[in-house]
């Protein structure tokens, strides 16, 4: 555990510390997470692996503020999240934390624009429609979806779908993006676009914490913390790491040259 | 300032939320439509039943008020044998003696007509047809209030004579003449033939649903001595000096008419006295009722349809479990959540009770059409209206949308 240190460094932007989740399941005690130790700086991109069970999508709900430790200390941007209030919780994930889900979770019926603007409706600052339409189309723009914005999730295409979910997560500029599988339903080409678009991000600043069963997908991050039965085992820097733009470039010639001949 | 800032993003968020709850409004217009039936029933039922109610109250006041002015009616006694009540007009126990003496010892006593009536055939022109013969005084139109179109009302004179005159109502005129004058001529009753001296003006249906200008109107002492040959009166029409007298003139009559009836103390009136105020108070009451009633009906209506709203806003909040947790998980705050639903199942019932507002006026205007009387729709009854049904959707939707606000967003986010 490389990361573990009492003094607090202000590049630091996510510090658990003995974080624990139980669950009461009938009448058994699930120890989903125990005393995890963990610290996320400032422009991280750090993948959480582990076999289904092993307490990643737990620890995932509770960096994003959905769920609350039962016990352990979680700092935010310096933050202590436990005291907040629910609507102080709201605010935070408005404003500090981007969602990206495995099932994309659009708003159906919604157009792409809508529901990129989503989370500004819900900013406790004045903005108004034209200033909203205006981010959104920024937003869509970034993740190259610039000329889909009227179309609804269900004329889109999963990678699609993801990259509208991408840049609802980005509107209101977050601390950090937390993705829950984001490539668990996408195939493998448009799984490598999608981690083009998360480096991309990460390379402008964007601290990002992924939650993903596969390798492969993994090999992308810079840091792969590895968690089984609620604990953290192993968290070791990516040495060996993938980059989605140039194997993307790889696959772009080969095709070509497969239509050629 | 900050507090102007605080307000406009609250507007401005109310409005946003307003837009969402309306587009799923939209989205379900099969559904959204049956769930403000209640309330457009309700609201519709309200609206048309107050103006109907207006309409007939408006009516009967017309009525009560076409009786005449400050009347006092005294009828012969509803004779009680034995707990059987043989009705008004049954006993014949008021004679001319009593109603000479009410008009000479009664203060505040203006005029008297003593009436006999009875249904008798009249003939004229060559023709026949069968109306009402009524004996009255020569102060009977005063009392009445009631005017003549045309010629003169007989006199005092022709009281005391017994002179075989009469005024003919307007529809006995059309009967019997049609389009001819029937001033100067002659119209027989029982073989005696009267001369019409004058046409009563149209005065349309009377308390009891009767047609008043279906009438003769002849001399009393006439009708008691050539038609009728009845001794006794069958009511007295007296007009008191003014409203406020009215109680005490009634008091000196019944204790007038006790005495000369000589009725001990324990015996009952053998007499009934009406005054016009309490006619119109009794056909009040009942208007009264049959309001409270339809009222009563329209709040079952109201409190449906109340109920309705809410069975599918919980529908609703359970459909869009999903919605909600994507919602909360982007930075929604619950009351947000709260907002949009409340906000939805105000929009429904709102225009629930505006449609129903429309159909109410519509039935009122039908009815209008229909009947003889005109329904008045008054702006406070709408405005009612629509306060009660917005209060419905909110009191019906704010269960539903705390449920949606308390959703935990994991469990809505993992709902399919």
């Amino acid at each position: 555990m490389i990361h573990m240190s009492d003094s607090i460094q202000p590049a630091v932007l996510a510090r658990l510390r003995d974080f624990s989740k139980t669950y009461q399941s009938g009448e058994v005690e699930v120890k989903a997470v125990r005393g995890i130790n963990l610290d996320i700086k400032k422009g991280d991109f750090v993948a959480i692996m582990g076999t289904s069970g092993s307490g990643k999508s737990t620890l995932m709900n509770m960096l994003g503020c959905l769920d609350k430790p039962t016990s352990g200390e979680y700092l935010l941007d310096g933050v202590n999240v436990a005291a907040l209030s629910r609507r102080q919780l709201a605010g935070l994930r408005n404003k500090k934390l981007g969602f990206v889900f495995q099932s994309f979770n659009l708003l159906a019926r919604t157009s792409a624009l809508e529901n990129v603007e989503l989370p500004l409706l819900y900013n406790d600052t004045l903005i108004t429609g034209r200033e909203r339409n205006r981010r959104a189309r920024q937003a869509l723009e970034k993740v190259g979806l610039a000329d889909r914005e009227h179309h609804h999730p269900s004329q889109l295409s999963g990678g699609q779908q993801q990259r509208v979910a991408i840049a609802r997560s980005l509107i209101n500029r977050p601390e950090i993006l937390l993705a829950d599988e984001p490539t668990g339903n996408l195939d493998t080409r448009t799984s490598i676009d999608i981690m083009g678009l998360f480096q991309e991000l990460n390379d402008s600043g964007i601290t990002i914490v992924m939650v993903t069963h596969e390798l492969d997908i993994a090999a992308y991050c810079k840091r792969i913390v590895i968690m089984r039965d609620g604990k953290i085992i192993s968290d070791t820097p990516n040495v060996t790491r993938r980059v989605a733009a140039d194997e993307r470039a790889a696959l772009d010639r080969a095709e070509q040259q497969a239509d050629l001949t | 300032m900050n507090l102007l800032v605080s307000l406009a993003i609250i507007l401005n968020r109310s409005w946003q939320t307003a837009f969402i709850a309306l587009r799923a409004l939209r989205r379900n217009k099969l559904r959204s439509g049956l769930t403000a039936l209640g309330i457009i029933i309700g609201v519709g039922s309200v609206v048309a039943m107050v103006a109907v109610g207006n309409g007939a109250q408006a009516r009967i006041e017309g009525q009560v008020a076409a009786l005449g002015q400050n009347l006092l009616m005294i009828f012969a006694g509803s004779s009680r044998s034995g707990g059987v009540n043989a009705g008004l007009g049954s006993a014949s126990a008021i004679t001319l003696a009593d109603a000479d003496a009410i008009r000479r010892e009664v203060t505040d006593v203006v005029a008297v007509s003593p009436e006999v009536s009875t249904a008798g055939q009249a003939i004229a022109n060559g023709r026949n047809w069968s109306t009402s013969i009524v004996g009255e005084s020569s102060d009977y139109l005063l009392i009445r209030d009631w005017q003549l179109t045309a010629g003169s009302m007989f006199t005092e004179r022709d009281v005391r004579s017994a002179a075989k005159v009469a005024v003919i109502g307007s529809k006995t005129a059309v009967q019997l003449f049609g389009p001819l004058d029937p001033i100067g001529q002659t119209v027989r009753i029982k073989n005696i033939p009267f001369v019409i001296t004058g046409l009563l003006k149209s005065k349309g249906a009377g308390m009891g649903g009767q047609n008043q200008d279906d009438r003769l109107i002849i001399p009393y002492t006439t009708a008691m001595k050539r038609i009728t040959g009845d001794k006794y009166v069958r009511s007295v029409n007296v007009q008191v000096v003014s409203t406020a007298r009215m109680e005490a003139a009634q008091q000196q009559i019944i204790s007038l008419l006790r005495q000369r009836h000589r009725l001990a103390a324990d015996q009952d009136n053998d007499f009934n006295i009406f005054n016009q105020k309490e006619i119109a108070d009794t056909a009040n009451s009942i208007t009264t009722v049959i309001t409270l009633l339809l009222g009563a009906i329209a709040g079952i209506s109201l409190l449906v349809g109340g109920i309705g709203i809410m069975n599918i806003m919980l529908v609703s909040v359970t459909e869009r479990t999903r919605e909600i947790g994507i919602r909360i998980a982007v930075g929604a705050q619950s009351s947000a959540i709260k907002l949009q639903f409340l906000i939805e199942a105000v929009t429904l019932s709102v225009l629930g009770g505006l449609i129903g507002v429309l159909i109410g006026v519509g039935i009122a205007k039908l009815v209008g059409a229909l009947a003889d009387f005109t329904p008045v729709v008054s702006s406070g009854s709408i405005m009612l209206a629509l306060t009660v049904s917005c209060s419905i959707g909110i009191f019906f939707g704010l269960y539903p949308a705390h449920k949606a606000s308390i959703l935990d967003p994991i469990d809505a986010l993992r709902y399919e």
